[in-house]
């Protein structure tokens, strides 16, 4: 049962992100992104994460892919066109690229003793998280917070209108 | 230090103070100011040595006082020298002659150069001279005589090329110095020479360790001797190193006087002395010297029986006088050709100032054919100029009589070589005779040859120096030879020879003075009675004269062997191909080679964000290469956890 | 892997590892080769989300809630710098009227 629902969703996770490398108009990849972050948030619950399962919807799906579909049509955003490239890209980055997945992939393959999961296996209960997060990191929890104000503040400053702009041609 | 105080270090100090107050001050001071301090240092100095005098002469201080500088100068494996000085009989003559006849100078030029623009610069220069003179007589280590050698060539340098908006001016102060320099490699040769074979430079170890081996003679002695005479050669104008000393001239007159008349270039017969004991062991050098001597003094006074310019004929008159001292040298009478630097310095200086008045009362006129009949309108001058020119021509009892007899004497006595020295020397006392009283005849005889200028007297601080010196001039060989050998005699030791009042002696004086005799004859007959009679020998000699005229063309050969290759390997060898090719091409290639790499590495910074990406990960995959390869490529099984299954 | 029912109940940890490492080399890729600034932000989004996978796997394997807790905090600066990023990028559009990666290049030399 386990070895289903990891194959499909993981086939899902994958098909998602190729399509996003596919795509040329941008609002497709979003949709595709999407999709990716939703099997991901299946593939926690796998692994007895429901806390963190429900906070990758609400987050990622629900409120950061909802900013870059905003985004899109804001800009208005179009097809993607054919502009120089770059040449260093290909003969450098594939290769680079290749390289670590290979390495990785080695690391991974020769370390046998992993484990195994089964859905029988211990769900981490929103409880156990809280209680850490809320008495030994309660500190970088609250700065969190901060942290998120910052970025409010700042992405106000970046994108509102200037004064110019806002006053308009009289 | 027991006894009463010398001030000794004082000596040269002082005139140091004089330099930089007036070299660096003196452009803003008054001009009474800067003459002030220039005739105070001096003053100063020469009162030092009186005082030291007196207290010789009182028996309070015994000589050879040797100080020794406080602070250690160098002190490298067996080279020691410090600043110490040295007041024996010789050192304290020539701080005598040094520092009085220098203050002399120093008066004269007050009127002399009263005009100039340049009036502070002079004075400060002069002070340096006398600084570097002073250091170099009191030394008593060999460096820091060469300090002073070097330094009174330098300072000469200066003064010559005062006037250096003049070309000739500028060029003559070069040429002084090129050709001192090369004195100077030889004076340093023999430097290094004397340490090597002594292990010291300071003169009184090395006369200790040369009386500790009374067999060593010749051989090395005579190289560190040669060497030596290449700089006194240098310094003192001899052959062939002379060729800088006439065109010293275009210095103003007083330096003329003091530089290079009474003090620096008799600072090479005052080294031979003081290196005398190394002289005396190889009677090759001694040779060597008095052959120099001899025919230096010859060539120089037949050249100078038909210059026209009244400094040049001072000049080669100089040049002859020293080769008489170098004579002296080298038939080691040493204290009679110091006595003999001693009467020079008296009445070369006052002929060179009297020349100097004459021409500061004409205008700036320089050419005696166009002086004349001089001696009723500046009359202290005719008559000290007077004295000079029949000291100089050696009638007694004026003061080079005494000591021009003292060297032909020993010169006589010295063997076979000898003889046919003192036959040239007494060859050139005509000949010096003639070309003074042609000096005389001309400036001062005859009628007026130049009606333009209006020849006015000079002021007192001019004249009084000039009679100074003619008494100094009539008197100054009243010590006698005899008596003042045996005062230098712990310095320069004694010539075993010296039979004073014998028969030889008498007989070679007289004749020395009838020689003289005969040149002043001569002389008279050809410029005061007929003067048409000059022209007319030259007419009927025409080559002789043209070779006499032109210095023998001297000037011309070393231009032409000499100066002219050393130009062309600078400006084509050195200056085509090693500055412009070698080290040119190499600052342009360093220079590419940044350049072109700075290029290269601009591509880099494209701008691109996918290149830059493309770099980051190729980054992260080495960085990841080496944080994961020791594990991968140990054996499999590797334990990360045994958490799990 | 000894019955086919252990088969079914059982997924060995090495594969979501694998899968992570797949994700995020994708998203690597999709970095290299994408033209528009947005595409290429969401491929940066792509590379932070297998990260997040592979700690989950890991505070599974350890039974320990801290790899959870960094995924937690993760999640957190990763909408933060969304929001930063998206701003930036409207500010870009507005200066130079392209969305193409090649032709924002003021940064060359």
């Amino acid at each position: 049962m386990h070895l289903i629902l990891f194959i499909v969703f993981a086939a899902l996770c994958l098909t998602g992100a190729v399509n996003l490398l596919l795509q040329k108009h941008p609002i497709n990849s979003a949709l595709s992104l999407i999709v990716v972050m939703t099997s991901l948030a299946v593939l926690y619950l796998l692994l007895g994460a429901e806390f963190l399962a429900a906070a990758q919807v609400i987050v990622y799906a629900g409120a950061i892919m909802v900013l870059f579909t905003f985004v899109v049509m804001l800009l208005n955003a179009s097809r993607e066109e054919r502009t120089l490239g770059s040449r260093i890209a290909r003969v450098v980055g594939f290769p680079a690229v290749a390289a670590i997945m290979a390495l990785i992939a080695t690391t991974i393959l020769r370390i046998q003793c992993f484990g195994n999961a089964a859905i029988e296996d211990h769900i981490t209960s929103t409880t156990e998280l809280s209680a850490v997060l809320f008495t030994r990191l309660l500190l970088p929890f609250e700065v969190t917070s901060v942290l998120i104000l910052v970025a409010i503040l700042g992405s106000v400053a970046l994108a509102g209108k200037s004064d110019e702009e806002r006053t308009g041609p009289e | 230090m027991n006894g009463p105080l010398l001030f000794l270090p004082l000596i040269p100090l002082v005139p140091f103070v004089g330099f930089l107050l007036n070299g660096l001050l003196g452009r803003r001071l008054p001009k009474a100011v800067v003459s002030t301090i220039a005739l105070v240092a001096p003053l100063i100095s020469f009162l030092i040595v009186l005082h030291a005098v007196f207290l010789v002469s009182t028996g309070s201080v015994a000589l050879p006082v040797i100080e020794h500088g406080a602070p250690t100068w160098i002190s490298v494996g067996t080279l020691h020298a410090d600043f110490g000085s040295v007041l024996d009989p010789l050192s304290l003559v020539m701080l005598l002659v040094v520092t009085g006849v220098g203050f002399l100078i120093h008066v004269y030029s007050v009127g002399y150069m009263h005009e100039e623009e340049g009036y502070w610069r002079y004075f400060a220069y002069l002070n340096l001279f006398l600084f570097f003179m002073t250091v170099l007589v009191q030394a008593g280590n060999a460096l820091l005589m060469f300090v002073g050698w070097e330094g009174v060539g330098l300072a000469s340098y200066l003064l010559i090329g005062f006037w250096f908006q003049k070309t000739s001016a500028a060029d003559a102060g070069k040429k002084a110095f090129i050709v001192n320099r090369i004195g100077d490699f030889g004076f340093l040769i023999g430097l290094f020479l004397l340490l090597a074979n002594f292990g010291t430079l300071t003169l009184n170890e090395i006369v200790a360790k040369l009386a500790a081996n009374p067999t060593m003679t010749g051989g090395v002695l005579t190289a560190i001797a040669l060497c030596l005479l290449v700089g006194a050669i240098g310094k003192s104008a001899q052959l062939p190193l002379y060729v800088w000393l006439p065109d010293a001239m275009e210095g103003p007159t007083p330096v003329s006087a003091l530089i290079h008349a009474a003090t620096m270039v008799t600072a090479g017969v005052y080294m031979i002395a003081r290196t005398h004991f190394i002289f005396d062991r190889s009677p090759f050098a001694l040779s060597v010297v008095a052959i120099v001597g001899a025919a230096t003094a010859l060539f120089a006074a037949t050249i100078g029986l038909v210059q026209t310019d009244i400094k040049r004929v001072l000049a080669y008159s100089t040049v002859s006088q020293l080769g008489y001292m170098f004579l002296g040298c080298g038939v080691a009478a040493y204290s009679a050709a110091i006595f003999h630097l001693m009467t020079h310095a008296f009445f070369k200086a006052l002929l060179f100032l009297a020349a100097g008045s004459v021409i500061h009362a004409l205008g700036g006129e320089q050419d005696m054919r166009k002086m004349g009949g001089l001696r009723t309108k500046i009359p202290v001058t005719y008559w000290t100029m007077t004295i000079a020119v029949f000291a100089i021509s050696g009638f007694p009892p004026l003061a080079a009589f005494f000591s021009k007899d003292a060297i032909l004497y020993a010169a006589f006595t010295s063997g076979s070589l000898g003889k046919i020295l003192w036959f040239v020397g007494l060859v050139t006392a005509a000949l010096t005779a003639f070309y003074m009283f042609r000096l005389w005849y001309l400036t001062f005889w005859g009628e007026s040859r130049e009606d333009a200028a209006h020849p006015h007297e000079s002021p007192w601080s001019m004249r009084g120096p000039l009679v100074i010196l003619a008494v100094l001039s009539v008197c100054g060989g009243w010590i006698g030879a005899g008596r003042f050998g045996a005062f230098l005699a712990p310095a320069v030791g004694s010539r075993t020879a010296e039979a004073a009042g014998s028969q030889v002696e008498i007989f070679l004086t007289v004749l020395a003075v009838v020689v003289a005799l005969l040149g002043w004859l001569i002389a008279d007959r050809m410029y005061r009675q007929r003067p048409e009679s000059p022209a007319q020998l030259a007419a009927a000699m025409p080559t002789g004269y043209k070779l006499l005229a032109n210095k023998y063309y001297v000037d011309e050969i070393y231009g032409f062997t000499i100066v002219k290759p050393l130009l062309v390997i600078s400006r084509y060898l050195l200056g085509w191909v090693v500055d412009v090719g070698i080290l040119g091409g190499l600052a342009w290639l360093l220079a590419g080679i940044a350049s072109l790499g700075g290029a290269i590495l601009q591509r880099w910074q494209s701008g691109n964000l996918r290149s830059y990406a493309a770099w980051l990960a190729l980054g992260a995959a080495v960085l990841l290469y080496f944080v994961l390869a020791p594990h991968v490529f140990e054996a499999a099984g590797l334990h990360l956890g045994m958490a799990g299954h | 892997m000894n019955s086919l029912h252990m088969v079914q109940h059982e997924v060995p940890l090495g594969w979501y590892l694998l899968l992570s490492a797949v994700l995020f080399c994708l998203g690597i890729v999709g970095f290299l080769i994408k033209r528009n600034l947005i595409t290429v932000f969401m491929s940066i989004e792509l590379m932070l989300n297998a990260v997040n996978l592979s700690f989950v796997t890991f505070a599974h394997q350890w039974h320990q809630v801290r790899g959870q807790i960094f995924v937690f905090f993760v999640m957190m600066v990763a909408a933060a710098e969304a929001a930063v990023g998206l701003a930036i990028i409207i500010a870009v559009f507005r200066a130079r009227a392209t969305l193409a990666v090649d032709r924002i290049d003021l940064m060359k030399l």
